[in-house]
């Protein structure tokens, strides 16, 4: 081992050293070009919780907020509409919500929402991200004859119902995203803001 | 050659001529680690001077985490009308009216901390005083003509510059003040509302805020270098040997 | 035979890469007698990787137009996360970067490392020097501060001193009437692209022609004169192991005193990050001191030195021909000196007193050239001036006709 003069242990040692402690520097120094691509707090301030008054939200109607670029819409379900969801289950393909990452913890329920008859719901289609339509009113569709009222997507023909939830023989897999939201009072939403993040 | 020395040597003082006549500038005592006085400072800076001054590169809500403001106190005390609190912090004056009413429009003050330094920024807050030939009336000892009106003045009071007693020393038997009466010095003519020193405490606390504004990440660089300088040092020791063991086979 | 070696073998089939790495590092056979004007080389190289690095990702939230140049800045430095950290180690990394290259350059000085046969590496040397200049004016523009700003009017219209086509040339540089959001934007393609290129050819190129003849070393000695039944220079080492080891404590060293001035005083006391550059650009104020960065002090001190005309040359441009001289004297160094020994170990006591007072006269020039021109300081300078030119100029008789010592045959 050492019999050409050189101490091999001790320079294995040393280059091991070296290695280890000039890796743990590389990391350190690779650290703000990494970092540097989050957001930044430009982007964090335009894409802040934005407000919404629901007070003169009709019931049937529907409002939009951008909230991060997106388009989201706020649906005043009448009672009946309510009503009917629990029956819609059979057409549906996740009626009870097994996908998790689509609604946070507290609209993991049927209406998919803090309170029955307000839907907050991303109108970003889960199939490839056009912006569904609204198709309230229970009456015969061209695209659907037994149209319970919802949303209808133009672009591949996917159909979700009044909470968002997609029905079997559309394009898209998932139920429409329902954002983090909360209630600042009766009458004004935030949407961008729940307990986990407030 | 002799003669050439002398002259050198003769124009010596002019080296201090060629940078302009220098004003003594007054320490402001920056302390960065003072938060409850960097907090009286943005109190100062939203309340008295973000009428015609923005501070466009800094934003609320930065500020408020930076001194430990909390962002309701913040929404409540210091940003105004509806502004989201992680906006900039502008104002709504417009450019050319402030050009029109004052000569020259009002700078922006987010960096004038580290355009213009600490001392700098102190004297000029404490350094107004009456003078009848400018248009609102006072001037200034570190910026001659300035187009700025004593916005302080109800807090100061109004100062005059002429002959006055400056404390020059101590007797030490009696360690009563010694003064003697100079010519030139500033002195408060008017009081206002404040006492000198809780006005003095202002101004150093406005002077505080502007320096963090200028670079908030001032005290938390510093934090950071240190590990890094430490890890530098910690890594020059298996550096070294390395070297030396390849280095012993040469001869 | 290992894993690794075998797919070396697939590789270097494909692609010589063993043996390149041999021919540069592994069998690149450097003097033994390396000392510690021989890190400046690698540091300068390290430079130039913080340089592209830093820029490219500055160039990710940098706005090159007039109206958000500035504002991008503080953007980056408030907020984009740790983006304060990449820009100062832009800033000091350039100011670093010449801190190097000039002691990188009086190390040639002094062992006489652009003497034959080495004339083309001083040659790239000198082209990237220039380069870096103008990669350098062009970088301090882009921030649109008030020395950013009217840095840049003082600079362009030296141009305009040029007899007969100046004014025009002026407003081709421009490519506007005024310098304006136009100008911004040329030089910013030019200083993120155009120059890094350029310069990054340039080393290579540089250090082509360095392994080609072997590094000179402090003695001067031809070290390939002495070698081994294997044909290798007895007083020479491998560059890998011995070199990369070595430079490794020395860029260990280097690092320590980089971070320190980028984490306790990035502004460089006013040098590095001057104070009228947090401004923003005025077009109707002007600072009562332009002052270059400080890296390019010599040469502003030398522009400003010319006071009077010359016959039919007026004084400014003059004072672009003086300028112009000092940087092209440089090039033509080599043919200069006509010493038959390379390292001033070796030299006669009139060359290495000349050595010393040129480059403390280059100091004191280049300090000059942050200070206003007038009294004292203008006096020095123009003395500074004479001093600079007569180095260059006596270089030829002093090196021909000096007594030298005996140059050893071994290190």
């Amino acid at each position: 081992m050492s019999n050409d003069g050189v101490n091999h242990g001790r320079r294995r040692f040393l280059i091991a050293t070296t290695s280890v402690g000039g890796g743990v520097g590389a990391v350190g120094v690779a650290v703000p070009f990494v970092k540097s691509w989050n957001p930044s707090e430009r982007a964090k301030a335009a894409g802040a919780p934005a407000k919404a008054d629901i007070s003169k939200v009709a019931p049937g109607e529907m409002i939009v907020v951008e909230w991060r670029g997106k388009p989201v819409y706020i649906v005043r379900r009448t009672d009946e509409a309510v009503a009917m969801l629990e029956s819609l289950a059979d057409d549906l393909k996740d009626p009870s919500n097994v996908d998790e990452g689509q609604q946070p913890a507290y609209a993991k329920n049927t209406n998919r929402s803090r309170k029955p008859e307000i839907a907050v719901i991303e109108g970003v289609c889960t199939h490839l991200g056009c912006a569904p339509k609204f198709f309230p009113e229970v009456k015969p569709q061209p695209f659907e004859e037994n149209w319970r009222g919802g949303f209808f997507c133009p672009c591949h023909g996917s159909k979700f119902d009044l909470a968002g939830r997609v029905f079997n023989g559309s394009p898209a897999a998932k139920n429409l995203a329902v954002p983090p939201h909360s209630y600042l009072d009766e009458n004004t939403l935030i949407i961008g803001v729940d307990e986990e993040n407030s | 050659m002799k003669k050439l020395i002398v002259v050198l040597f003769a124009l010596l003082p002019s080296l201090s001529m060629a940078a302009g006549p220098s004003i003594p500038l007054d320490d402001a005592k920056v302390d960065l680690d003072d938060q409850a006085s960097m907090q009286r400072g943005a109190k100062y800076f939203a309340n008295y001077c973000m009428g015609c001054h923005s501070a466009k590169f800094a934003r609320y809500n930065r500020v408020a985490r930076d001194l430990g403001i909390s962002e309701e106190d913040m929404e409540e005390n210091l940003v105004f009308a509806e502004t989201k609190i992680g906006s900039h912090m502008k104002i709504a004056m417009r450019p050319d009216d402030s050009k029109a009413w004052f000569g020259a429009t009002p700078p922006d003050l987010t960096l004038v901390a580290r355009v213009r330094g600490a001392d700098w920024l102190y004297t000029y807050l404490n350094g107004f005083y009456a003078d009848e030939s400018r248009p609102y009336g006072v001037n200034n000892t570190v910026f001659k003509d300035v187009g700025m009106p004593h916005v302080l003045e109800s807090l100061q009071g109004m100062q005059v510059k002429g002959s006055a007693p400056v404390v020059v020393g101590f007797d030490p038997l009696t360690g009563r003040e010694l003064t003697e009466v100079q010519e030139d010095v500033l002195y408060l003519a008017e009081a206002g509302e404040m006492s000198e020193k809780e006005f003095d405490t202002m101004t150093r606390d406005l002077t505080n805020f502007l320096v963090y504004m200028g670079e908030p990440i001032a005290k938390k660089r510093q934090e950071i270098g240190f590990w890094v300088l430490l890890f530098l040092a910690i890594l020059f020791v298996p550096v070294y040997y390395l070297n030396r063991e390849y280095w012993r086979d040469i001869h | 035979m290992s894993k690794f070696q075998a797919f070396m073998g697939w590789v270097d089939h494909r692609l010589p890469v063993t043996t390149t790495f041999e021919k540069h590092m592994s069998k690149y056979y450097a003097p033994k007698n390396f000392n510690f004007w021989y890190f400046f080389g690698v540091f300068s190289m390290l430079m130039l990787a913080n340089q592209i690095l830093t820029g490219v990702w500055l160039t990710m939230s940098y706005n090159p137009s007039e109206e958000g140049a500035f504002a991008s800045v503080e953007y980056i430095m408030r907020d984009v996360e740790l983006g304060w950290l990449i820009r100062y180690m832009h800033s000091t990394g350039a100011s670093f970067f010449f801190l190097v290259v000039y002691m990188h350059m009086f190390r040639g000085l002094m062992y006489g490392s652009y003497q034959k046969p080495r004339e083309l590496i001083w040659i790239f040397g000198m082209l990237i020097y220039l380069m870096l200049m103008a990669e350098a004016f062009m970088g301090y523009v882009l921030p649109w501060g008030q020395m950013s700003y009217w840095g840049a009017q003082v600079i362009i219209s030296l141009f305009g001193a040029i007899p007969v086509i100046g004014p025009d040339l002026v407003e081709w540089v421009r490519g506007d009437f005024l310098i304006s959001g136009i100008t911004l934007n040329r030089f910013f393609a030019l200083h993120v692209i155009a120059l890094p290129l350029v310069i990054v050819a340039l080393v290579v190129l540089h250090i082509l022609a360095l392994h080609e003849v072997g590094s000179n070393n402090p003695d001067g000695i031809d070290i390939k004169k002495h070698k081994d039944e294997q044909g290798r220079p007895l007083d020479g080492v491998p560059f890998h192991p011995y070199y990369t080891v070595h430079d490794l404590v020395g860029i260990v060293v280097f690092l320590f005193v980089f971070c320190f001035v980028l984490f306790f005083m990035p502004e460089g006391g006013g040098y590095f990050l001057e104070k009228p550059n947090f401004e923003e650009a005025n077009r109707l104020k002007t600072p009562e001191h332009i002052v270059p960065v400080w890296y390019f002090g010599a040469f502003y001190t030398i522009l400003r030195a010319i006071t009077f005309d010359i016959g039919p040359i007026n004084s400014q441009l003059g004072g672009v021909i003086a300028m112009g001289a000092a940087i092209a004297i440089l090039f033509v160094l080599p043919w200069l000196d006509r010493s038959p020994v390379r390292s001033w170990r070796y030299k006669g006591w009139i060359s290495r007193i000349n050595l010393v007072v040129f480059a403390l006269f280059f100091a004191l020039l280049t300090w000059l050239g942050t200070k206003p021109a007038s009294g004292l300081y203008q006096i020095l300078g123009q003395i500074g001036t004479l001093v600079y030119f007569a180095w260059f100029i006596t270089l030829p008789f002093i090196s021909a006709k000096e007594k030298t010592k005996p140059v050893p045959e071994r290190v």
